[in-house]
């Protein structure tokens, strides 16, 4: 009797909040110093149990900064982010754990030994490792890989093994700093199929960054949509589908309209970032100073 | 990559032939007294050298010296250079400060020092083992250096959000990760105390194999050197082998 729990939309008040983050600036660097940047301005946000939050904006808007910051891997330089009510000020393995963009996979160990580390690593007790690990990867369909060492597999197979080593931590926070980047469209397309329904059977609460504005709008139930740098929340974009979603949903005309309005958002955004590279009068350091 | 299990065998057949190769040309240019006994004996010659030096007593005492020597100069050349090396690793700057200065003292023909460690430590084995640890210390501290720093930002990243402590990130992410590289500084720093050892034997000593050696060509005795000499190459063939095999052994933990 495991059939997939088809959720709602989330409604949007139903579910208690999960994440929040309150007034988090970020500035890398000295303040004074002319080399310093500001990644996040002021960003405040809520985010519900089992909710797929995307996180969408122009290059060095400071994406991966948010999500490092809601992980614990980098402190807020002012404002504060919590996690279960708790304050975060460090990882929390057992409540976050992360898929990054590239293969973390330790090319050191084969697959199982990979899971077996990662569990180890949160504390998980070694009589649980080998059950959490077939069934994460039978998960995603890569069981007869479990001894096989990541070079051994394509790029595809080895970010489709990464992502089933994030869902065998089982914690209730998953953080995605662009898992698909690295791969082809059809595989992108299947892979998130696939977390559509991971999401829908788990409950997982999922914040995910992408540069794809169809991957935001297929896979998301909230989209954020930030300005370029700083980094502030320009606007939400709500998509109500529930999950599991089909590659259906992509041909409604909802689907291509979200996708159209995410565009029209971003075009200026992603304008100012460009025209603040080009730019050399926004730019502190002259080239002919010195 | 490909195939390198089927051409394991061939490979070694190649190598070993290259060996006996060697010999026979040996063998047929001392036969034909094409190059002059003083600079070629015959084989035959050397190895009734070698089968007297064996039976003279002194063969033993004086490999017993070297071998000393040598482990004696690699055991500080590593436990100081993995030190050196993993605490300037540990911080961005101190790499970037010291890394250089390491490589640039090792750029320096450290040979043109021996007479000074002559002086300091003696003309027994102590200068010696003082000259090779000092030249051995370098690829070591060096690839320690590299293999730590090297290691990739996103594995350590994903570690600490799994949680790993401070001692889990060094023995299962650090570790494995610098492995490669560091066993390299190992191989390398190796062979330096090996010809270290041996060449300041050589230069100037009281005993030892590289001792011997100088001592039978001042002697002219052409046989007994080249007796030592292939000794030393067999020796090192067969050292050569072990720390292959150890090191491939290694990387498989
Ligand atoms: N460790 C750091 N030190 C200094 N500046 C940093 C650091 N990390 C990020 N930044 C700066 O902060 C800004 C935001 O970076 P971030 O990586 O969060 O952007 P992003 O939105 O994830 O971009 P992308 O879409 O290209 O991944 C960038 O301008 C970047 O240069
Ligand atoms: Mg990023």
């Amino acid at each position: 009797m495991n059939a997939p729990a088809f959720r709602a939309a989330t409604d949007g008040s139903s579910s208690p909040v999960v994440i929040s983050v309150k007034n988090v600036s970020k500035r890398f660097g000295e303040a004074k110093s002319n080399q310093s940047v500001l990644a996040l301005d002021n960003v405040s946000l809520d985010i519900r149990k089992g909710e797929f939050v995307c996180l969408l904006g122009p290059s060095g808007c400071g994406k991966s900064t948010l999500l490092n910051i809601i992980g614990g891997l980098t402190d807020a330089s002012s404002g504060s982010a919590r996690i279960d009510g708790r304050e975060i000020k460090g990882p929390t393995p057992d409540a976050i754990s992360f898929v990054f963009q590239e293969s973390t996979l330790f090319p050191w160990y084969t697959i199982v030994e990979n899971f077996n580390i990662a569990l180890k690593f949160q504390g998980v007790p070694q009589s649980e490792w080998s059950d959490r690990t077939m069934k994460a990867l039978k998960s995603v369909g890569m069981a007869t890989f479990a001894n096989h060492y990541p070079n051994q597999l394509s790029v595809g197979m080895r970010q489709r093994v990464n992502m089933a080593r994030g869902i065998a931590l089982k914690t209730d926070v998953l953080l995605m700093d662009e898992p698909f980047a690295a791969l082809d469209e059809q595989t992108r397309m299947v892979l998130g199929e696939d977390l559509s329904t991971l999401l829908a059977e788990t409950g997982k609460t999922i914040v995910f960054v992408t540069h794809s504005l169809a991957e935001a709008v297929f896979l998301s139930d909230r989209i954020i949509v930030m300005t370029a740098r700083p980094g502030r929340i320009k606007t939400v974009v709500e998509v109500g589908e529930p999950h599991p979603r089909s590659p259906d949903f992509m041909l409604e005309p909802r689907f291509s309209e979200l996708r159209n309005e995410l565009y029209a958002l971003l075009r200026d955004e992603i304008r100012a970032a460009t025209a603040a590279m080009r730019d050399p009068v926004s730019a502190p350091v002259s080239l002919h100073g010195g | 990559m490909n195939g390198k299990e089927g051409n394991t065998l061939a490979t070694r057949a190649i190598q070993v032939g290259f060996l006996v190769a060697v010999g026979l040309v040996w063998w047929a240019l001392a036969a034909n007294r094409m190059v002059t006994p003083l600079f070629l004996p015959h084989p035959e010659a050397v190895w009734r050298a070698f089968a007297r030096l064996v039976s003279g007593g002194q063969f033993w005492s004086a490999v017993g010296v070297t071998l000393t020597s040598i482990v004696q100069a690699y055991g500080i050349a590593v436990v100081s250079g993995l030190a050196v090396g993993y605490l300037v690793s540990r911080s961005r700057y101190s790499t970037r400060l010291f890394e250089p200065l390491i490589a640039a003292c090792f750029a320096v023909p450290i040979t043109l020092f021996f007479p000074i460690f002559i002086l300091v430590f003696g003309i027994g084995p102590a200068s010696k083992v003082a000259y090779g640890a000092v030249y051995g210390f370098f690829p070591v501290a060096l690839n320690t250096i590299a293999g730590f720093s090297g290691v990739g930002a996103h594995y350590v990243k994903a570690a600490r959000s799994m949680g790993a402590s401070r001692s889990q990130m060094f023995r299962h992410v650090l570790l494995p990760a610098a492995f490669p590289v560091v066993v390299t500084g190992l191989r390398i720093s190796f062979f330096i105390c090996f010809a270290s050892v041996l060449g300041g034997e050589a230069i100037s000593s009281a005993s030892g194999v590289g001792n011997n050696i100088a001592h039978a060509a001042e002697l002219m005795e052409p046989a007994r050197m080249f007796a030592w000499i292939v000794f030393v190459i067999v020796t090192a063939i067969i050292l050569n082998m072990v720390v292959s095999h150890v090191e491939s052994r290694g990387r498989e933990h």
